[in-house]
């Protein structure tokens, strides 16, 4: 089975959601639309307040070419554009829309659920379609898709790898995606592949998900380009750069962009949006959300509109536990622990996890012993206890040369540390400030 | 919101391994050979390991409650561990107070006054030793002979080792392979027994508590010097495998020279520390006026490790190779 | 006796030999340097604070030695004195300026401003402004874990345990500047001194609409601009919901600390006023600066 080689680890899956079909989150009274859900420029409005807007329509336009339209996810009226809490504990831009409860779509959506398997499109018109519809990663990172198709020149893209590895524990809204529209998804690889104008594609499954990868082998029996691959479990296999080792047996050099050796990796998601963006000309409007924890009522995996609060979709599923003490925006290694539960689901949301008490507290934090767990369980080469201490001691030039910048935060040394140490908040710390240096240097 | 949330960096979970999980497994580890020394050693080495691990357990807790003033790191077993390992670098006819001095050597001066677990240059247990071996030669090196069920303590009968007997190349004299294998010889009171320390070192490695590659890389080396040097001339030099099962050996490859603190982080680094250790401990043993070496290598090479450590980087992802 | 001689002999010869080389290498390797830069480097603090914008105090040394005029060159630690025997030692002109204090802009204590979520982890405001916008609904304000405390090298800097903010002892500050450039929030700033140390300053950063503001933290700006009105100097103005008072311009008269409807502009080391006075709670905010929330 392959996997990538450095370090790693393999933390329970507790993937409790696990084959529960998608179930529609009903429409919420209102919905706050962040204007910044992805990486790049935010987003910049396009309508005022007062004004009607349908299912589907362009409220935002991409500011730039790192960003990407924001589309209106229910039909109403505009409250207010005003500032909200995002998943960062930070304010930032968002339309506020009062939701009728009837949808009324704009007229070119298609919305009938039948397969459409043929494109004649030329790649140039695939990847305009998936700009307009606003297609980002939908695995976390949230990075535009339209500016992943477009490779650099001088760089040729071989291999399409279709990330469905889902290897953080309790996520399972990819895992389920498959299973339903497995065909979409297959299709959604094959427009994908037309538009990056390469002739092989890997769907990248953990084997923790066999139905799922049973289920693609089948559905991409017809389409010989397309393999489905099943990798170990093995965390953070969904990593970039880690997933291009496990599929391919290549290094990403360091600095360089993925492409540089063939491949250009898309979450499954993005392709199933991909689909539905170019045969169904609708826009990312909604998305799977995992909504789970070990004493939620009703895990489970909901379709729900983008701009619902995650309060909304926790009443769905069941309300909230009195004993929560923590809420989290998409997987425990990786997601990001909310301030409240009135924050909007974005086009990264993969998941809500809430935690218990005794499950959300760090323990307390001794010494390091020196052992070197941190350093074996670094899928990066990394020394993460030096660069603590270095980070500790605001020594940048030397947490520089220790390679800080490659660190991908995957938490996997603190993970493993036996001292509990907050190896990651430390070189989270560390990263940004020698982000900084390396910043003002090259504006010199 | 009257239920505050809590927010923290990601990750939200944790492995659950901690510090005292890594050092009672050793402690289990040191199980088989304290059992094998009792049998052999009898009362001589009950009375040396108790007191070792209680004086032990309580200079550090003296120390951190009313030197450093800090919360107690008696939890972790850290302590109790040095006691042990200490009592098994003693011989077990070593007079108490004596073993208390160790003890306050190894826990004062090695760990404590570095800044407790974690911050120590040198093996605890092995300065202590080291102290005790220059300052009180004498009972330091006068060993007791395996006696099953040994019930004299101070005035057990006493004689050669099979290293003192190596060093005089008298090979007629070594004991039987399989005696020193199991561990009817003389020698400190944990260091005898090979086999039950080489089960302990599996349990370790299955634990995942160590690696291969320090007790490895210093055992071989040991093998392929002796067996160089045995060779060349067979006459002066005693077999690789008697020098593998003799002496402490196999319980500073195992247990003493993996010690976390004082060993280097990453492989590379820990294959080099190996090679060192078993150089030094050859070169002691077969060409200086000590009979046994190990403790002096392994302390040499912790003394080395932050080099080592600064020296040996672990392979980075994507590294770019220099043209 | 001739063991004692050949032991002379030898040790002294290797002494003396030794000591050549020494005295030679030195001559030859040696590198000139003003020696004024000694000087002024004697006169200077040197606690390498960094306040100066130079690495350390010799460096200082050496671009005042260097520089044709002292202007721009000020020692913040050793202030004006300091800067006058530098000047007499090169034989500059003083230039004069103006005593700086550092003063933190939040008033954002406990009882201020509620608290919305808990914080777990290090104990960094570094750390915790990466991670998310604090445990208050204010995004702008203190976190209060004492990056600045642990930056200042002058020990004026303590976080008062009940309000969970730092606390500036002004007879310790030396204006160098190092917790402005810690804090994560840029709070602090350095502000002239004033006569007796009187001065009049916002004690907020909050960007937020007004409405938003407020319902944070019970005395944030809400940028109202009856300050601006009352301002007789012109020396307040509002930017980005928030309203700054120009220490240069003004001219301390605290209209603007009656007019503020959210107490958010601080007045220090003023003697308590005479309607006040009988109140024990204003001659406390008057004298320490911390209770600013009554009247």
């Amino acid at each position: 089975m392959r996997t990538f080689s450095m370090g790693g680890i393999h933390p329970p899956e507790n993937k409790i959601s696990a084959g529960k079909a998608i179930e529609q989150v009903p429409l919420p009274a209102q919905v706050a639309i962040l204007l910044n859900q992805h990486s790049g420029a935010p987003a910049v409005p396009v309508v005022q307040r007062g004004d009607r807007v349908k299912t589907g329509q362009l409220i935002a336009e991409a500011a730039g070419y790192i960003s990407a339209n924001i589309h209106s996810s229910v039909t109403g009226k505009v409250l207010k554009l005003d500032e909200v809490y995002d998943a960062s504990g930070y304010r930032c831009q968002a339309v506020i829309i009062e939701v009728e409860p009837a949808d009324e779509w704009t007229e070119e959506v298609v919305l009938n659920s039948t397969l459409k398997r043929d494109c004649t499109l030329s790649p140039e018109e695939i990847i305009q379609k998936i700009k307009e519809a606003g297609v980002v990663g939908m695995g976390g990172a949230s990075f535009p898709s339209h500016v992943k198709l477009s490779p650099p020149p001088g760089t040729k893209p071989e291999v399409l790898i279709v990330n469905a590895a889902e290897c953080e524990p309790y996520l399972t809204s990819d895992h389920q995606l498959m299973l339903e529209k497995g065909m979409e998804i297959i299709v959604g690889t094959k427009i994908t592949m037309m538009a990056l104008k390469v002739n092989r594609a890997v769907i990248a499954i953990e084997n923790n998900k066999p139905d799922a990868i049973t289920l693609l082998e089948r559905l991409a029996i017809p389409y010989s380009q397309i393999d489905v691959m099943p990798l170990a479990v093995h965390y953070p296999q969904g990593g970039e750069k880690q997933l291009i080792e496990a599929v391919l047996g290549r290094h990403v050099p360091s600095g360089a962009l993925p492409v540089v050796t063939g491949a250009i990796v898309l979450n499954v998601g993005s392709i199933f949006a991909n689909y539905e963006a170019v045969q169904k000309n609708k826009p990312v409007i909604d998305r799977v959300v995992c909504v789970t924890g070990k004493s939620v009522k009703k895990p489970g995996n909901y379709l729900c509109r983008i701009g619902t609060s995650v309060q909304d979709l926790i009443d769905f599923a069941g309300g909230m536990p009195d004993s929560t003490a923590k809420v989290i925006s998409g997987g425990p290694m990786m997601g990001k622990a909310l301030i409240n539960t009135q924050v909007p689901v974005t086009k990264g949301t993969s998941g809500v996890l809430l935690m218990d008490g005794n499950e959300a507290h760090r323990n307390e934090v001794y010494n390091c012993i020196r052992c070197g767990d941190c350093i074996e369980a670094c899928p990066m080469g990394l020394e993460p206890y030096l660069l603590m201490s270095l980070s500790e001691l605001s020594e940048w030039e030397a947490m520089e040369k220790e390679c800080i910048m490659n660190c991908i935060e995957c938490g996997c040394c603190s993970y493993v540390c036996p001292s509990n140490r907050p190896l990651l908040d430390h070189l989270r710390v560390g990263k940004f400030k020698v982000g900084a240096i390396i910043r003002g240097r090259k504006n010199q | 919101m009257e239920n505050k949330l809590y927010v923290s960096m990601s990750p939200h979970i944790h492995g659950g391994d901690s510090i005292s999980r890594k050092m009672w497994d050793v402690i289990i580890a040191l199980i088989p050979a304290l059992l094998v020394s009792l049998y052999f050693f009898g009362l001589g080495s009950l009375l040396v390991t108790s007191v070792s691990i209680a004086s032990c357990v309580l200079f550090e807790y003296l120390i951190a409650r009313f030197l450093l003033k800090q919360e107690s790191t008696l939890r972790d077993g850290s302590a109790i561990l040095t006691g042990l390992l200490l009592a098994f670098n003693l011989p077990s006819n070593l007079p108490l107070w004596i073993v208390v001095i160790g003890a306050l050597v190894a826990i004062g001066m090695a760990k404590m006054s570095f800044g407790g677990l974690g911050n120590n240059i040198f093996n605890p247990a092995l300065v202590g030793r080291v102290f005790l071996l220059i300052s009180f030669p004498q009972q330091m090196t006068s060993w007791p002979l395996p006696k099953p069920f040994n019930l004299h303590y101070l005035d057990a009968a006493t004689g050669a080792t099979p290293l003192s007997v190596m060093k005089s190349s008298r090979f007629d004299r070594l004991p039987d392979m399989l005696d020193m294998f199991i561990g009817n010889t003389g020698g400190s009171l944990g260091e005898v027994a090979a086999a039950a320390l080489i089960l302990g070192g599996l349990f370790l490695l299955i634990r995942k508590v160590i690696t291969w590659h320090i007790p490895v890389s210093i055992l071989l080396t040991v093998y392929i010097f002796t067996g160089i040097l045995r060779v060349a001339n067979p006459e002066v030099y005693a077999d690789p495998l008697s020098h593998l099962l003799t002496g402490g050996l196999m319980l500073g490859a195992i247990f003493m020279a993996t010690d976390y603190v004082t060993s280097p982080m990453v492989k590379k680094g820990q294959v080099i520390y190996g090679i060192g250790i078993g150089i030094i401990t050859v070169c002691i043993r077969v060409f200086g006026s000590y009979p046994e070496g190990v403790s002096f290598a392994i302390l040499m090479m912790n003394g080395v490790t932050p080099l080592i450590n600064a020296y040996c980087k672990p392979k980075r992802f994507g590294e770019v190779k220099k043209k | 006796m001739n063991v004692i001689l050949i032991a002379v002999i030898v040790l002294g010869g290797t002494g003396i030999i030794l000591a050549s080389v020494i005295f030679l290498t030195a001559k030859k390797f040696r590198v000139y340097e003003d020696p004024r830069i000694d000087e002024v480097q004697n006169v200077l603090p040197g606690a390498n604070c960094g306040g100066c914008a130079y690495p350390g105090c010799r460096n200082f040394a050496e671009a005042c030695v260097k520089s044709e005029s002292l202007d721009g060159l000020l020692c913040p630690v050793g202030g004006n004195d300091v800067m006058k025997s530098v000047a007499s030692l090169l034989g500059r002109e003083v230039v004069e300026a103006d005593p700086l204090v550092a003063v933190l802009r939040c008033n954002g204590t406990c009882a201020n401003r509620p608290k919305t979520s808990r914080y777990e982890g290090v104990s960094s405001c570094m750390a915790a402004s990466l991670l998310y916008g604090g445990d208050t609904a204010c995004t702008y304000g203190c976190l209060g874990m004492g990056d600045c405390v642990t930056v200042c090298q002058f020990d004026a800097l303590y976080i008062d345990k009940e309000t969970g903010l730092p606390v500036v002892d002004e007879a310790k500050c030396t204006s160098c500047g190092a917790c402005v450039r810690a804090c994560p929030r840029h709070l602090f700033e350095l502000r002239k001194k004033g006569p007796k140390s009187r001065r009049i300053f916002v004690s907020c950063m909050n960007k937020d609409k007004g409405a938003l503001a407020r319902k944070a933290c019970s005395v944030a700006c809400i940028a109202c601009g009856k300050c601006e009105q009352v301002c007789t100097f012109d020396a307040i103005s509002i930017k980005d919901n928030l309203a700054y008072i120009d220490y240069n311009a003004c001219r301390l008269c605290r209209k603007c600390v009656e007019a503020c409807p959210t107490n958010s502009i601080w007045e220090l080391n003023f003697p308590p006023r005479k309607k006040a006075a009988e109140q024990e709670v204003s001659a406390t905010k008057a004298e320490t600066g911390k209770d600013a929330t009554t009247v």
